[in-house]
């Protein structure tokens, strides 16, 4: 009988996760024991609270690397600091967001158009268990950034994924279309999985190992079927490049941009985007570095596809989440270029930009929240016309974000656009360079068209409205608002701390 | 005063018309007019002290700005730069004086109006004081928010479209620059450290490969050929000319375009003297493309602001002929050309936005009999179109015989093509003179009033330098006589001495 002996954690390395778990738990007993009264404004204290001493643990752990926090099951090393710190940030920001209750189905589980969820009106219950689920989400993404071995990346992923699949669901207005859009997220998430689970067998197979170092040492050792490994490598991409959205994996992604509460979307746009980046970067610059020449051309043709595809598609969108989210595959493109370099500049490029456009994405979203009328959000664009007339001030906040994204000097998204593409460059990829260019070239027309009908055209008069921001939401369009300007405009000591702290403990 | 100070100020003039309240619209424009006052004297005085025998770059200031990419925030001028800013700041308050009541009846308000002319302006002394390729590149494509506004907020007509049409064109034009500032920051990185210095950007041409440098120096000519406009990039501007303000119009011509010219100049041939060499003959069949097309299409112009935006394309042919002819005579022409292209082209859109004002059209055969009816205004139109022509005496008369003269002692054949553009200028101007001064009085022309206080007083200063530089170039050609001499012995190429064949 073999001993077993207890595994050996780093507490120090693993409190952000544990505290952010702890904190998604006491959410569960409010919700079991609080009053319902009390329970909205304590979860949001509760969440927030958990976030910022999580953020405080993550600061404290800084310096202390080591890449057997959990065994050999989690690393924690510079890369991992950046994105979980990015992670942290975007999520206090966009939790903030789900203060406002009335965006929330009141009762989740009633059919759409039943007399439960009338009542469930009359009687204005608002749910609160979307913060518990966020938080939980939040715990799976910090996991997921710096998983090392193949186990647990995939639960990492499926913490992340399944809170998701729920929240994608709980829109109070447009029942119909969020509830597809979370049977969407969940049908195809799961097909991602299972090719993900798939890969992952494939690779085990290859190497006889599931941590990445092992896998890294097989391909340094070249013995083995390479015919497995490419199998695995494949099937395992296509986990990721489905979270990020990359095209042909994308068409979730439109639907459930749309379908989803816009606080929901915010949060899963920003913080989904750099937990799966954050992931695909370890996995590619640690486990398959050394099998470069094979994956680097196949990787190459994705990213060209979803760049011009996005900036493509998007152009043709009447509802701006809609074409949020085209943008964000076109986004996705250019970060892949990053995770295509495969070189220091590509890593810290792509951290910055995955923390850049992500607080940028926060922004716009709870922007496009507050444009309403008499049945809830307007997301068609034709009545967005003449916002700039009757709401100057988030006409001018929504441009300057539609600029950062299409990588105008003096925000964010264009110092982010320059360290990528540099990279891309760097590493003697100039196709990236140059289709990287001229899809934003593009994708800047549908931003700019947003931009002419806010200000050039004059309103319609149909009742859409812009309604006075919450506290909360007002801080979340501030804080990303702030945070875009001072990344364009003095970018280096950020650019910096990233160029000093990442790296990857191999 | 500093180069970055002077350049601040007209934020600070921003910053203090945003506390002004929006109904003193009188208040409003006084503060705006004195901001563009105390830059353009700030300008004058800080230019007396520019040494005019050192070609090298001169009030320079460099600050770090973000260091892991070697960028900074670096100031400097040449005798060209610094006559460009000149012109930039000149011009300012005779816009804001011109056009003192364009801005009511826009889109966003007489505040925006000008906060976002002060803006510009800024960003304007940026783009050429810049010596580092990043910041300029920053300003470059920054200058392009506030213009665009104020195309699409305050122009006529289909400004909406104009102004969109504008931005996508110089996005574009903005982006392949992009493509190729990443390829010259990855390549100094190869050979040393990352630097976005110009002046060690130009020493980089010798580790580069041929092929490279044509790509790459194609990135910045597009782009610039698009800013000047060159034919065949040229369809946004009669758009953006005819839609916006006269003001508007005398910015995005007079001043912004030039940005395209200079940059040919700064970036082009400094960092890639090799494939500019490679594609010069191209670049001189363009040029000569665009002088005698943008001047075909000004003969069969039937609105005035077209006509002046056709024109334009005319000179920035022969602008762009004298840079690449590479002779110091031409590259100083050049640059003289954008000097005097300013002021002529700020006189005729001060005058034209005036008529149209008066007449509440734009259509040439609208007007008629204006040199009875509104003499001083006619006048002026006159005097401005004859400098649009290159009348001798007249300051671009002198620019445009540079270019030609420089350009003859190394491509006759192309300067002998470009003075038919001399002809049909002649016949672009003349005819709408004769169309709209002259002639039967057009009905509803009758009561029109000529020119008012201020409008003289605006227009004066522009007439008065386009004939003082016509008789007297010497005080700026001493400015830029050792900056275009310098650039062109940079490019490897020393001026060919005339022959004389039989002379004894």
């Amino acid at each position: 009988m073999g001993i077993f002996t207890s595994p050996i954690l780093n507490y120090g390395m693993l409190a952000p996760i544990l505290v952010v778990l702890a904190g998604a738990v006491a959410g569960v007993l409010i919700e079991a024991f609080a009053p319902r009264k009390s329970r909205s404004s304590s979860q949001l204290v509760l969440s927030v609270f958990t976030l910022v001493i999580a953020l405080v643990a993550l600061i404290r752990a800084r310096g202390t690397y080591s890449n057997k926090a959990a065994m050999n099951s989690i690393t924690f090393d510079g890369a991992g600091y950046l994105l979980q710190m990015s992670i942290l940030i975007i999520a206090i920001i966009a939790i903030l967001l789900l203060a406002d209750s009335d965006k929330f189905a009141a009762a989740p589980t009633a059919a759409p158009g039943s007399d439960e969820e009338r009542q469930a009106q009359v009687a204005n219950i608002r749910v609160t268990e979307i913060y518990p689920l966020t938080l939980f989400a939040i715990a799976g993404m910090l996991i997921f950034t710096v998983a090392t071995d193949l186990i647990m990346l995939f639960v990492a992923l499926e913490v992340l994924s399944l809170p998701l699949y729920l929240m994608a669901g709980l829109a109070r207005r447009r029942r119909l279309a969020s509830q597809e859009a979370a049977l969407k997220y969940f049908l195809l998430g799961a097909f991602s999985s299972a090719f993900f689970l798939f890969g992952i067998a494939y690779l085990y197979g290859y190497s006889g190992s599931i941590t990445f170092a092992g896998i890294a040492a097989a391909i340094t050792g070249g013995t083995a079927n390479d015919v497995f490994l490419l199998i695995g490598i494949s099937f395992v991409s296509v986990g990721l490049l489905f979270k990020v959205s990359a095209v042909p994996f994308h068409s979730w992604a439109p639907d459930v941009y749309q379908g989803s509460p816009t606080a929901v979307t915010a949060f899963m746009a920003a913080a989904t985007k750099v937990a799966a980046f954050g992931a695909m970067l370890r996995i590619f610059y640690v486990a398959f570095a050394g099998d470069v020449w094979q994956w680097r051309p196949i990787l190459t043709a994705i990213a060209l596809i979803t760049m011009v595809f996005g900036s493509l598609v998007a152009i043709s969108q009447r509802d701006v989440k809609r074409m949020l989210a085209y943008s964000s595959i076109a986004h996705a493109g250019f970060l892949l270029s990053g995770v295509i370099a495969l070189n220091k500049s590509g890593l810290d490029a792509t951290i910055f930009y995955l923390f850049a456009y992500g607080i940028a994405t926060v922004g716009a979203f709870a922007i496009v929240s507050l444009v309403n009328d008499a049945s809830g959000e307007v997301t068609d664009l034709n009545r967005w016309a003449g916002l700039g007339k009757r709401s100057p001030w988030i006409a001018i906040a929504f441009s300057f974000l539609l600029l950062a994204f299409a990588g105008i000097p003096l925000t964010s998204g264009f110092v982010g656009k320059f360290s990528i593409f540099s990279a891309a460059y760097e590493s003697g990829n100039t196709a990236i360079l140059i289709t990287g260019v001229l899809s934003s070239a593009i994708a800047a027309f549908f931003y700019i068209r947003v931009v002419v009908l806010m200000f050039f055209k004059d309103p319609v008069e149909d009742g859409t409205s812009v309604v006075i921001p919450s506290i909360y939401t007002r801080i979340t369009i501030l804080v990303s608002l702030a945070i875009t300007l001072i990344l364009g405009v003095f970018p280096a000591p950020v650019l910096d701390y990233i160029s000093q702290t990442a790296f990857f403990l191999r | 005063m500093t180069l970055t100070i002077i350049m601040f100020l007209p934020l600070v003039g921003a910053a203090l018309l945003a506390l002004v309240p929006s109904a003193q619209e009188r208040l409003v424009k006084q503060v705006a007019l004195a901001t563009t006052i105390v830059v353009a004297v700030a300008t004058l005085i800080k230019a007396l002290n520019f040494n005019v025998e050192n070609t090298e770059l001169q009030f320079r200031q460099s600050y770090s700005w973000i260091p892991s990419f070697g960028i900074n925030w670096a100031l400097g001028v040449d005798g060209i730069a610094l006559v460009l800013i000149l012109m930039s700041v000149i011009l300012a308050p005779l816009v804001i004086l011109g056009g003192w009541n364009e801005s009511e009846g826009g889109r966003f308000g007489v505040k925006t109006f000008y906060i976002l002319i002060l803006v510009l302006e800024t960003m304007v002394i940026g783009v050429f004081a810049a010596t580092d390729l990043f910041l300029f590149y920053v300003f470059f494509e920054a200058m392009l928010v506030p213009i665009y506004f104020l195309i699409g907020g305050y122009g006529s007509g289909e400004r909406a479209a104009a102004a969109v049409k504008f931005l996508l064109y110089s996005l574009f034009g903005g982006l392949l620059m992009l493509a190729s500032i990443i390829g010259l920051f990855v390549i100094s990185g190869q050979n040393g450290e990352v630097t976005f210095d110009i002046t060690k950007l130009s020493e980089l041409h010798t580790v580069m490969s041929s092929t490279t440098q044509n790509i790459l120096f194609l990135g910045f000519f597009i782009a610039f050929a698009i800013k000047a406009p060159l034919w065949p990039f040229h369809t946004w501007l009669p758009d953006a000319a005819k839609s916006g303000t006269a003001g508007t119009s005398i910015l995005l011509l007079g001043i912004l375009d030039k940005v395209g010219t200079y940059g040919m100049i700064r970036f082009c041939l400094s960092i890639f003297p090799d494939a500019s060499k490679t594609f010069t003959p191209v670049i001189i069949v363009l040029a000569l493309i665009s002088i005698l097309y943008g001047a075909f299409l000004a003969i069969g112009a039937k609105d005035i602001k077209r006509l002046i935006a056709y024109t334009s394309i005319s000179h920035f042919g022969f602008i762009t002929l004298g840079i690449f002819a590479m002779t110091t005579q031409s590259q100083s022409g050049a640059t003289l050309y954008m000097f005097n292209h300013g002021f002529s082209t700020a006189a005729l859109f001060l005058v034209v936005g005036w008529m149209i004002i008066r007449r509440g059209s734009s259509t040439i055969s609208d007007f008629g009999g204006l040199q009875r009816i509104t003499p001083i205004m006619a006048w002026s139109f006159f005097i401005a179109g004859l400098s649009g022509l290159a009348l001798p005496g007249l300051s671009s008369f002198v620019s445009e015989f540079l270019v030609l003269v420089g350009t003859y002692t190394r491509y006759p054949a192309a300067a002998i093509i470009a003075t038919f553009g001399i002809v049909l200028a002649a016949l672009y101007i003349l005819i709408p003179v004769q169309r709209a001064l002259h002639g039967e009085t057009t009905p509803g022309n009758e009561n029109l009033k000529d020119l008012n206080l201020r409008e003289k007083i605006t227009i004066a200063p522009v007439i008065a330098i386009i004939i003082f530089l016509g008789f007297y170039p010497s005080p700026l050609l001493k400015i830029i006589n050792p900056a275009a001499a310098y650039i062109v012995q940079q490019q490897g190429y020393s001026d060919p001495v005339p022959t004389m064949n039989g002379g004894k």
